[in-house]
C-alpha cells in the first residue's frame, strides 16, 4: 500500500443552521484514486473546499504527506500540490485557454506576460497527457469536455500532485467521461492522487481504488470498489435500499396528445437544427428520444415548448397547431417543462423557492386577485411542495441559486408536476443528480403517466432512456431515424442509430431514408 | 424526404430585418436626401479644403484641393444609394457579400469628409485645424473613458468620472490660486496644481471604492452620490475662495515635441501642444500595455470577468478592485485638470459640463478597449469642434443639426459594424467570499 499523501481529521464545518460535514475522516493514498460518494448536499464539496481552502474548517486538522498543515485560501493549496477542478468551472470566458491557465502563476519578464513560454507549457502538458487542448483557443468557444480539460491542465501548470474532481463527469456525454478516464490514467500513472466525487456508482466503480460514503455530512462508510456492487454503495449513501431499477407496468396509450408534422427548427446560428420532424405520441405512454447531445434535440424541445421559433411544419398538442405560440399559451393548454438548463430556463436563481414554484401560476386566481399575489397562498403551496417533493432544505425562503443541483431540479419538478400536465417535456430531467433523487424523479415520471399523462423524456443518458420509455426514438442530425417500441430497443440498436447507423441490411442511403422516413409519418 | 424539405424550409425564410439591412435602409434613406439636396445646390458653389493656415497670398507648402460641392454630393448621394441597396439583399456569393460590404465600409468613411464638404459649401475649409482642433477637445473625454476603463475592467462601476473630474478641476485651480502669491516659478506652480488635481481625483476615488468595495454599496448609487458631491463642494470651495479670480490664471503653457514638431502642417498644429493633450496619448498607450500585455492587466480583466475564478487562484480580489479604482481617479483627475488649467484657466460651477458621462458613452462605444474609446472619443471631439467652425462660418440652418448628424452616424455604424457591446460580466457586482 502506498503512503498517505492527503489525510483528513476529525474535520468539522457548521454552517447557520446546518452542520456540513462531522468529524469527517479520509485518507488519500498516492497515486491512487478515492472515490468520494454521496447525495446531493451531503457535505462532499464542502469537504473539498476546506481542503482547497476557501472555506475553513471549524475542528479538525488536514495533512499533507504526513506534516498538518494550515490551509488559509487557494494560494497555500495550491503552493501544498493541491489542484482543484470545480463543478462550476472557474474559467474566465472571454480569455485564451493561455491567459486562463497562467492566471496568478503568470510568467514574466519585467511588467510583461510571457505568454510563449505559458503556451510551451500547456503544449507540452497537453501531448504527455493526451488532453489536446489549443492553448490559443478562447473558453467561450470551447465545449465543456474541453474547459474541463483546461481546468485540469491550470493544475498541473502549477504542479500539483494531489487533483480533486468535483463531480467531473456530470456535465460530461458518456464518449466524453471515457476520454476523461484515460487522461486520469495517465495522471495515475505520473504519480498523481485524485480525489473523485461522482453520483455515478457505476463510475466510482470502474476508477477508484477506495470509497468512501458521506451521507448527511459525516462518514457513512468506506468500501472496497473490487468487493461492492452498485446496489450497495447505493444502499450506503441513501441510507436505505434503493431500487435501482424502474420498476413500471404495461404503458396503455390513450388519445393522441402531440403530433409533430414536418418540423423544421433553426439554431443559434441560424442553421437548421431540427430537419423535418414526424412523430407522435399518446396520453399514458413514454417516448424516450436517444441521440448524441447537439443533434437538434434542444432545439426540439425549445420549438415544442414556445421557447425557439419553429420555420416551418406543425406542432399538434391536444389537435391544437401550437407552432409558433408563446410559452405561457402552451403552458395554459397543460403542457409541462422540465428544462434542460435548469438555472437558466427553469428557475429564477435570484427568487426563493416559494415563487420559483408558481413561476407559471402566479398570476392565476390561486395565488392572486387581479393586482396583488396572495403570498400566504404561495407560502402553503411552497411548504406541501417542498414537503412531498423532499426538497432539502426545506426552507421556502431559501433563494434557489444556493440550493444544490439536486434540489433544485427537485424544485423544478415538483412546480411542473404539481400541475397536473396533460403533456410533460422533460429534457435531461436527472442530468447531475444522486441515486436517491434519480429514483424518485424517475417514479414521479411514471406516476405522471400512469395518471394519464403523455411524456416525451429527452435524454442524453442511454440507461434512462431504455429504462424509461415505451417507445424509443433516435434522433441523428436533426432527424428521428428510427422510432423502436421499448421490446426491440436493445443497447446495441440503439447504440448504433445514435452513431447514425440506419436501418441494417440496408446499402442504400436512398432505402433507407425511404423506410424510415415512411415509418416516422405512418408512425404509429 | 430531407432534400425535398430543405428546399422548402428554404422557400419559405421570411425576409429577415438584420442588423444589416437596417443600416442599408438608412444609407438608402441618406443617399436619396444627398442626392435631392444637391440637386437644390448651386452648381457654381465650390468648397476649398485647405490643409495650412498661411497668410493670404502666400503659396501653400500643400496644395488646396477645390471640391465642387453640387456634383460631389452627386456622386457620393449615389454610392450610398447602391451600396444601400446591394446591403439589402442577402448574397448567396461570398464574393458579392465581401464587395457590398466593402462598399457599406467605404460610405462610413467618406460620411465625416461628405458633412465638412456639405456644411462648408462655398467656403474654405481647413482640414489640418478640423483635426486639431477636434483632437483637443476629445482629450477630457478620451482621458475620461481611459478612467472609466481601468475601474469598470476590474468590475467596478463608475459613473463617478463626471464628479471626479469636477473636483479635479476644482482644487488644481485652487492649488494654483493659492501658489500664486508664493515666489514659485509659474511651471512650477502649474505642475503642482496638476498633480494635486490628479490626487484629489485619485481621493474621491477612494470614496468611491470605500463605498462599493469594503460596504458593497450598489456602485450607480455611490457613483451619483459623488456626482452630486462634487457640484456641491466645488461650488462651495469657488463661492468662498475663488471668486476673486473671475479673471482667471495662466493656461498651461504649449510644449514642442523634438523632430515631431518641424514636420510640414502637422508640427504646428498637433505637435506643439499643451502638456495634458500629450497625456492623453501616453495614457492611450499606458492604459492599452497594461490591460492586455501585463499581468496586472491580466489579473483586473479577470477580476472584472469571473471574480471567484481569480479568487480560487489565489488573487486577491477586493485589492485588485481597490487598486484600480485608485488608479482610475487619479486618470479622471488629469482629465479634470484639463478643463480648469489648460483649457481656459479658471474654474468655474459646473464646468465640466456632462463630459464625465460622455467620456463613459465613448468607454462603452469603444468596448472597453483604450483604442476603441480613444476613437469614440475623437468622434465625440470631432462633432464638437464642426459645431464651432459652422457656428464661425454661419450655415444655413441651425448648426445643432449638423453637430448631431455625427452621434448619429456612431449608433447606427456601430449598431451595424461592431454589434452589441458587452462589458465585463462581473461589472457592479460587490465580491463576498462566500
Amino acid at each position: 500500500m502506498t503512503p498517505p499523501v492527503l489525510e483528513v481529521r476529525g474535520i468539522t464545518k457548521r454552517f447557520p443552521g446546518v452542520l456540513a460535514n462531522d468529524k469527517v475522516n479520509l485518507i488519500l493514498r498516492k497515486g491512487q484514486v478515492l472515490g468520494l460518494l454521496g447525495e446531493n448536499g451531503a457535505g462532499k464539496s464542502t469537504l473539498m473546499n476546506m481542503i482547497y481552502g476557501l472555506y475553513k474548517p471549524d475542528e479538525g486538522e488536514i495533512l499533507v504527506n504526513g506534516a498538518p498543515v494550515d490551509i488559509a485560501g487557494p494560494k497555500d493549496a495550491i503552493e501544498l500540490g493541491i489542484g482543484m477542478v470545480h463543478q462550476h468551472f472557474q474559467l474566465v470566458d472571454v480569455l485564451t485557454v493561455t491567459e486562463n491557465v497562467m492566471l496568478g502563476n503568470e510568467t514574466v519578464s519585467g511588467p510583461f506576460l510571457r505568454r510563449d513560454t505559458a503556451r510551451r507549457e500547456i503544449q507540452q502538458l497537453s501531448q504527455e497527457y493526451g488532453l489536446d487542448v489549443d492553448p490559443d483557443a478562447l473558453i467561450s468557444d470551447l465545449p465543456v469536455g474541453i474547459q474541463q480539460r483546461v481546468e485540469i491542465i491550470k493544475a498541473l501548470y502549477r504542479q500539483a500532485d494531489i487533483l480533486i474532481l468535483d463531480e467531473p463527469t456530470a456535465v460530461l456525454t458518456p464518449q466524453e467521461t471515457l476520454g476523461l478516464f484515460k487522461i486520469m490514467r495517465a495522471l495515475l500513472d505520473r504519480g498523481v492522487s485524485i480525489i473523485f466525487i461522482s453520483h455515478k456508482l457505476k463510475e466510482v466503480l470502474e476508477i477508484c481504488d477506495d470509497v468512501i460514503v458521506l451521507r448527511r455530512g459525516a462518514v457513512a462508510g468506506q468500501a472496497d470498489p473490487k468487493e461492492s456492487t452498485e446496489q450497495s454503495l447505493a444502499s450506503l449513501m441513501v441510507g436505505r435500499d434503493v431500487i435501482l431499477e424502474v420498476d413500471k407496468a404495461e404503458a396503455k396509450p390513450g388519445d393522441e396528445i402531440l403530433n409533430v408534422v414536418n418540423l423544421h427548427v433553426h439554431d443559434d446560428r441560424g442553421l437548421p437544427a431540427v430537419e423535418g420532424l414526424n412523430f407522435g405520441l399518446q396520453r399514458g405512454e413514454i417516448l424516450g428520444v436517444a441521440g448524441v447531445q447537439g443533434n437538434g434535440q434542444t432545439e426540439l424541445v425549445e420549438a415544442l415548448t414556445g421557447m425557439r421559433a419553429v420555420e416551418d411544419g406543425r406542432i399538434f398538442i391536444k389537435g391544437v397547431d401550437m407552432a409558433g405560440a408563446s410559452p405561457r399559451n402552451v403552458t395554459e393548454l397543460g403542457v409541462g417543462h422540465v428544462p434542460e438548463d435548469r438555472q437558466r430556463d427553469g428557475l429564477v436563481g435570484g427568487f426563493t423557492v416559494m415563487r420559483n414554484l408558481v413561476l407559471c401560476t402566479y398570476y392565476q386566481d390561486a395565488f392572486a386577485n387581479s393586482i396583488v399575489v396572495d403570498d400566504r397562498a404561495i407560502a402553503d403551496n411552497a411548504r406541501q411542495l417542498v414537503q412531498q417533493y423532499d426538497v432539502r432544505p426545506p426552507i421556502i425562503n431559501n433563494i434557489a441559486s444556493g440550493l444544490s443541483g439536486g434540489n433544485q431540479q427537485k424544485v423544478i419538478v415538483a412546480r411542473e408536476f404539481s400541475r397536473d400536465a396533460d403533456l410533460l417535456i422533460a429534457s435531461q430531467p436527472t442530468r447531475g443528480l444522486d441515486v436517491g433523487s434519480i429514483e424518485f424523479i424517475h417514479r414521479q415520471i411514471i406516476r405522471m403517466r400512469d395518471a394519464g399523462a403523455g411524456i416525451l423524456l429527452v435524454s442524453s443518458e442511454l440507461d434512462e432512456v431504455l429504462s424509461l420509455a415505451d417507445r424509443v426514438a433516435v434522433m441523428f442530425e436533426g432527424e428521428i431515424i428510427d422510432i423502436l417500441p421499448i421490446a426491440e430497443a436493445d443497447r446495441d440498436t440503439v447504440g448504433l442509430r445514435m452513431a447514425g447507423v440506419r436501418e441494417q441490411g440496408l446499402d442504400s442511403e436512398m432505402n433507407t431514408v425511404g423506410a424510415t422516413g415512411g415509418q416516422c409519418l405512418r408512425d404509429p | 424526404m430531407s432534400l425535398a424539405s430543405k428546399a422548402k424550409s428554404g422557400r419559405r425564410l421570411a425576409f429577415k430585418l438584420t442588423r444589416k439591412r437596417v443600416i442599408a435602409v438608412v444609407l438608402l434613406a441618406l443617399g436619396a436626401f444627398i442626392f435631392i439636396e444637391s440637386g437644390r445646390l448651386d452648381s457654381e458653389l465650390v468648397t476649398t479644403l485647405t490643409f495650412e493656415p498661411r497668410p493670404t497670398g502666400e503659396r501653400p507648402a500643400v496644395a488646396d484641393m477645390p471640391v465642387q460641392t453640387s456634383s460631389y454630393l452627386l456622386v457620393i448621394g449615389l454610392l450610398f444609394i447602391v451600396s444601400g441597396a446591394l446591403n439589402l439583399y442577402d448574397f448567396q456569393l461570398a464574393r458579392w457579400r465581401r464587395i457590398s460590404l466593402a462598399l457599406l465600409a467605404l460610405c462610413g468613411a467618406l460620411f465625416i469628409p461628405t458633412v465638412i464638404i456639405a456644411a462648408a459649401a462655398g467656403n474654405d475649409t481647413n482640414l489640418t485645424t478640423i483635426v486639431a482642433e477636434s483632437l483637443r477637445l476629445a482629450t477630457p473625454l478620451a482621458i475620461g473613458a481611459f478612467a472609466g476603463i481601468w475601474c469598470e475592467r476590474a468590475g467596478v462601476v463608475n459613473i463617478a468620472i463626471e464628479g471626479m473630474m469636477l473636483f479635479a478641476a476644482c482644487f488644481g485651480f485652487t492649488t494654483l490660486f493659492f501658489l500664486r502669491g508664493t515666489p514659485l516659478p509659474l511651471e512650477t506652480a502649474q505642475l503642482l496644481a496638476v498633480v494635486i488635481g490628479v490626487l484629489a481625483g485619485g481621493l474621491i476615488a477612494l470614496l468611491h471604492g470605500w463605498l462599493s468595495i469594503t460596504f458593497r454599496t450598489d456602485q450607480i448609487v455611490s457613483g451619483t452620490v459623488i456626482n452630486i458631491l462634487a457640484v456641491g463642494v466645488t461650488s462651495f470651495v469657488r463661492r468662498e475662495y475663488l471668486l476673486s479670480t473671475e479673471a482667471g490664471a495662466a493656461k498651461l503653457g504649449n510644449f514642442a515635441i523634438p523632430i515631431l514638431s518641424d514636420l510640414p502642417l502637422v508640427g504646428e498644429a498637433i505637435f506643439t501642444n499643451q502638456p495634458i493633450f500629450f497625456m492623453m496619448f501616453v495614457m492611450l498607450a499606458f492604459t492599452h500595455i497594461v490591460m492586455f500585455y501585463t499581468r496586472w492587466g491580466l489579473r483586473t480583466r479577470a477580476v472584472g470577468e469571473h471574480p471567484h475564478a481569480a479568487d480560487t487562484l489565489g488573487i486577491n480580489v477586493n485589492r485588485t478592485r481597490w487598486i484600480n479604482v485608485f488608479i482610475s481617479g487619479m486618470i479622471a483627475g488629469l482629465a479634470g485638470a484639463w478643463f480648469s488649467l489648460e483649457a481656459t484657466g479658471s474654474f468655474n460651477d459646473g464646468m465640466t459640463r456632462g463630459a464625465g458621462f460622455i467620456a463613459l458613452a465613448a468607454m462603452i462605444f469603444g468596448k472597453w478597449t483604450p483604442i476603441g474609446a480613444f476613437g469614440a472619443a475623437l468622434l465625440f471631439g470631432f462633432s464638437d469642434s464642426l459645431g464651432i467652425r459652422l457656428q464661425m462660418v454661419g450655415v444655413g440652418f441651425p448648426v445643432q443639426f449638423l453637430q448631431m448628424v455625427p452621434y448619429a452616424v456612431t449608433l447606427v455604424v456601430l449598431a451595424g459594424f461592431i454589434g452589441r457591446a458587452s462589458p465585463p460580466k462581473a461589472v457592479g457586482q460587490p465580491y463576498m467570499k462566500e
